[in-house]
């Protein structure tokens, strides 16, 4: 078995606290917190490493340390991104340990994004070229080090497998022997990256750098931080949003055996304890009564209503090609529809948590988290210390799917530990967790399109309101009442659509705090788009895919897929009674996607996913192997919210609780998913999340090829579906 | 520590008794440890919190998701609803002494091969769930796959892979005669 090679934050007192000192010289004294490796594990750790920039150092042991600036929930990351740089640094995967990168906006910020954020499928395309530079630039270095004691020129060097070898003389130095003298050379200008076909690393089907501690319990999470002395504390916040603690009586919690504190706060209370077993018995035994605030009558129902009243007006403009207007008034059909999608919770594996020692003039902090220069700017707000006083260990990330994103939870928990002698680990309970997520955003849409004789669109028209995540998350995103996420999926659709209008009006729900969510502005729009078009096309009484096909002039790259997902899917073979198939087509996070979905509708209406063939053309692809199961990953969890994902208020509370309220696919549900992939030299596009997007239109095509009845409200409602 | 009353525990006042240090002998690993909590703490708590165990996974707290699945006698059992004092003297073993066994060790090795895991938090779980599988049934079907595996929820999806990979150790099991 490989060794554990993830030098994981310290969440242990044993580790090393030794700054790096090359490190940070070299990258003019930056923030360096967090950079701690278990004592002994690394030479590179040491002050005489060469580190050219913010992601590699290499030790004199020619241990090679990368510093991961984007995280690792799951999609990958922390395989690719050092296939990225091995790669053209020319060393082999067994060479390299991991770190995880430290809150820094000015080194780690994603280019795609402006924020040290890990999120909206993009930690590929952002690293593509930059991460590959920092391995290329850090081995001309150690290649000048060498030819400058060798006495040669650099054009009769090679370098292989972590070493420079003087091709006419055979020589040969490991790039440890001169790290020294690689940190005096000039950091080359630009540097020429390998061409595809030079690749050794990049395309292969790289083994996962972080299975070995994630099969053998090793690997840690932030909930599975323990600072020595650490208590463990759970929490009831206020049960509707914006509601406040009107009294509590803890008579009977402090009464239980192993609970040590109870923390009152303005919205919240948290006991604390040696065990989350006492702490959650102690918060049983809580009296609390609260006050609910103007929230206390909210129910879902409401929000629908002023979501759909919003689409009667106008909104922002997001994009208009032709006279949409003017185009449906001379069409000879006329198709009008509204869809609804609900409030989702994130529901990641591991609940949320964070473990924070609160001292005098600094807090520590341990989390995993997708954004963590984001919980430190925001956690030393909340703690009234400067974001230097406050140190950020990330770790893995047990599920993000953007819920980890937010900052949330490390505030609360900086909330709790300013009371707290001593570091306390604040841990959710699964009903706290989904009860209190930030939801993908309820949305609605209203949409109309006018064809022409030969079933063509000729006009479309989209309004949909909806809250803007953006707004809140990144508010210089959100221009003239338009963000980039709300849109993508509603606008620069892959089709020839001549008169297009589509409109946005931001409209946000009270009292239910909303967020990212796995798929993000194409988990809604996607489903719109693509359950439209199959409603055009059944309008037009033609084939679902030779309809889409004939729209396709400008977009071969979507043809191509489309084609190949329908040979495969055996698209047009019948089907026995009762089972249908859907197709769904997208452009999404810089990748094409299609996929067909096989669906079988019981005579209750239930749904079941059978089958789910896909094509994508991702560009290059780094690892065919994490595309294979990220799309695996992203169907599962877009099936899931398809057939069973709905956050419900009532009386301003959320109805679901725990996975008994708010399921989950299971084992024995999971179709059979078949990936193909368009081999392509195009850049990378995203992976993680265009799955989710495209699958959940490809169930609701595939039920009404199946049952006959259009799903314009996810998710699946089975009693719409029985037949008598 | 005994873990049931001693008879001259009840003689004694309640005062004196709540004071008397009430501790459980649980066996994990093939370690006993002594811990004082209820009795009625979950077992998920005492191996995580109070032995710092941390292989083993919180994830719902109503044994609706399988995170925290250890073996009880060899029984895949969903720890965060076993009570402490329910555990006599049985053998528990969690994730990190799984590999020690050989439907453990072959499963690990299949999780490995196959490159099943993504986030990881519920793999835990997950190979406590197949390893017991595996050693009481060498050769699965898809249906005693569902069956033992349905428990286990996994966010990422990498059930596609699980059934894969079980079906991989199976393999390597000798055929049945």
């Amino acid at each position: 078995m490989i060794p554990d090679r993830i030098a994981f934050c310290a969440s242990d007192t044993n580790l090393s606290r030794r700054s790096f000192l090359g490190t940070s010289a070299a990258i003019g004294g930056g923030l360096m917190l967090s950079l701690t490796l278990p004592l002994g594990r690394s030479e590179a750790a040491s002050s005489d490493s060469f580190a050219p920039n913010a992601f590699i150092r290499i030790g004199s042991d020619s241990q090679v340390v990368l510093t991961m600036p984007y995280v690792e929930m799951g999609q990958g990351t922390y395989t690719s991104i050092p296939m990225l740089i091995a790669e053209e640094l020319d060393v082999s995967l067994k060479q390299v340990w991991l770190e995880h990168a430290p809150p820094n906006e000015k080194l780690y910020a994603n280019p795609l994004l402006g924020v040290q954020a890990t999120g909206n499928s993009n930690a590929m395309r952002g690293a593509w070229k930059p991460l590959r530079e920092a391995g290329a630039t850090a081995r001309i270095m150690l290649v000048a080090a060498a030819t400058k004691r060798w006495g040669v020129d650099a054009k009769s060097c090679r370098t292989e497998d972590g070493e420079v070898i003087h091709v006419p003389t055979g020589r040969r130095l490991k790039y440890g022997e001169v790290v020294a003298d690689a940190a005096n050379m000039p950091v080359p200008g630009n540097v020429t990256l390998k061409s595809p076909g030079d690749f050794k690393l990049i395309g292969t089907r790289a083994k996962r750098l972080d299975a070995p501690e994630k099969v053998n319990g090793t690997a840690l999470y932030g909930i599975d931080a323990r600072p020595a002395g650490v208590k463990i504390a759970t929490l009831a916040q206020s049960p509707v949003f914006g509601g406040r603690v009107k009294s509590v009586d803890d008579t009977a919690a402090k009464a239980v055996k192993g609970v040590r504190q109870i923390v009152r706060l303005d919205d919240a209370v948290a006991v604390v304890a040696d065990h989350m077993g006492a702490a959650k018995k102690g918060l049983a035994a809580l009296k609390i009564e609260w006050d609910d605030g103007q929230h206390a009558k909210l129910a879902t129902e409401e929000i629908a209503r002023k979501l759909e009243q919003a689409t009667l007006g106008s909104g922002a403009v997001a994009q208009n090609i032709g006279d949409a207007d003017k185009a449906m008034a001379s069409a000879t059909t006329k198709v009008e529809v509204s869809y609804q999608v609900p409030f989702l919770a994130h529901a990641t594996m591991e609940p949320m948590n964070c473990t924070v020692h609160f001292r005098k003039d600094e807090c520590e902090i341990w989390i995993g988290n997708q954004a963590v220069a984001r919980v430190q700017a925001m956690a030393a707000k909340e703690a009234g210390l400067s974001p230097d006083k406050v140190i950020i260990r990330n770790h893995l990330i047990g599920g993000g799917f953007g819920r980890r994103l937010e900052a949330d939870g490390a505030v609360r928990a900086v909330q709790i530990a300013k009371h707290v002698d001593g570091p306390v680990k604040v841990v959710w309970t699964r009903e706290e967790d989904i009860q209190h997520d930030m939801y993908r955003p309820y949305w609605f849409d209203r949409i109309s399109a006018g064809l022409d004789k030969q079933g063509k669109p000729v006009a479309w028209k989209n309004r949909f309101a909806g809250s803007s995540v953006i707004a809140r998350w990144l508010p210089p995103a959100f221009k003239d009442g338009l963000d980039p996420d709300s849109t993508e999926g509603a606008i620069d659709l892959v089709y020839d659509l001549p008169n297009f209008h589509v409109e946005y009006v931001r409209a946000e729900p009270p009292g239910i705090p909303t967020a990212f969510w796995r798929s993000v502005g194409p988990s809604h729009n996607v489903f719109v788009t693509e359950s439209f078009i199959d409603e055009l096309a059944a309008a037009a009484k033609q084939d679902a895919v030779a309809y889409r096909r004939a729209l396709l002039g400008k977009s071969p790259r979507a043809k191509a897929v489309l084609d190949l997902a329908a040979e495969k899917a055996g698209w047009g073979q019948p089907l026995p009674k009762g089972t249908g198939r859907g197709v769904s087509l997208q452009f999404a996070f810089g990748s094409w996607l299609a996929l067909v979905a096989e669906v079988e509708v019981s005579k209750a209406g239930t749904v079941r996913v059978q089958r789910v063939v896909c094509a994508i053309d991702c560009g290059t692809v780094i690892n065919p192997d994490t595309v294979q199961a990220q799309i695996q990953s992203g169907i599962i969890f877009g099936a899931t919210a398809a057939l069973y994902g709905e956050i419900t208020l009532k009386d301003g509370r959320v109805e679901q609780t725990n996975f008994d309220t708010y399921q989950m696919l299971r084992m024995n549900e999971t179709p059979t998913i078949e990936v193909h992939v368009v081999e392509s030299t195009e850049p990378p596009g995203g992976m993680g999340e265009t799955g989710t997007s495209a699958i959940v239109p490809a169930i609701a095509n595939a039920v009404f090829a199946a049952a006959g009845r259009r799903l314009r409200k996810m998710p699946v409602d089975a009693s719409l579906l029985k037949r008598a | 520590m005994p873990r049931s009353w001693d008879s001259s525990h009840s003689k004694r006042s309640f005062h004196i008794v709540r004071k008397v240090i009430m501790s459980f002998a649980i066996k994990v690993n093939d370690n006993t440890h002594s811990v004082d909590v209820d009795g009625d703490t979950p077992l998920l708590w005492v191996l995580r919190d109070v032995l710092g165990m941390t292989g083993t996974k919180f994830g719902c707290g109503i044994a609706q998701c399988g995170a925290c699945t250890v073996h009880i006698d060899g029984i895949a059992t969903r720890s965060c609803v076993t009570s402490i004092e329910s555990l006599g003297k049985s053998q528990i073993t969690t994730i990190e002494a799984i590999g020690n066994t050989p439907a453990g060790a072959k499963i690990q090795k299949a999780w490995l091969d196959h490159e099943v895991v993504q986030c990881g938090y519920c793999q835990s779980g997950q190979i406590m769930s197949a390893s017991a599988l595996l050693a009481s049934n060498p050769h699965p079907s898809n249906a005693d796959i569902d069956d033992a595996m349905s428990g286990n929820i996994c966010r990422c999806g990498t059930y596609v892979r699980i059934r894969e990979a079980i079906n991989l150790a199976a393999q390597t099991n000798e055929k049945r005669g």
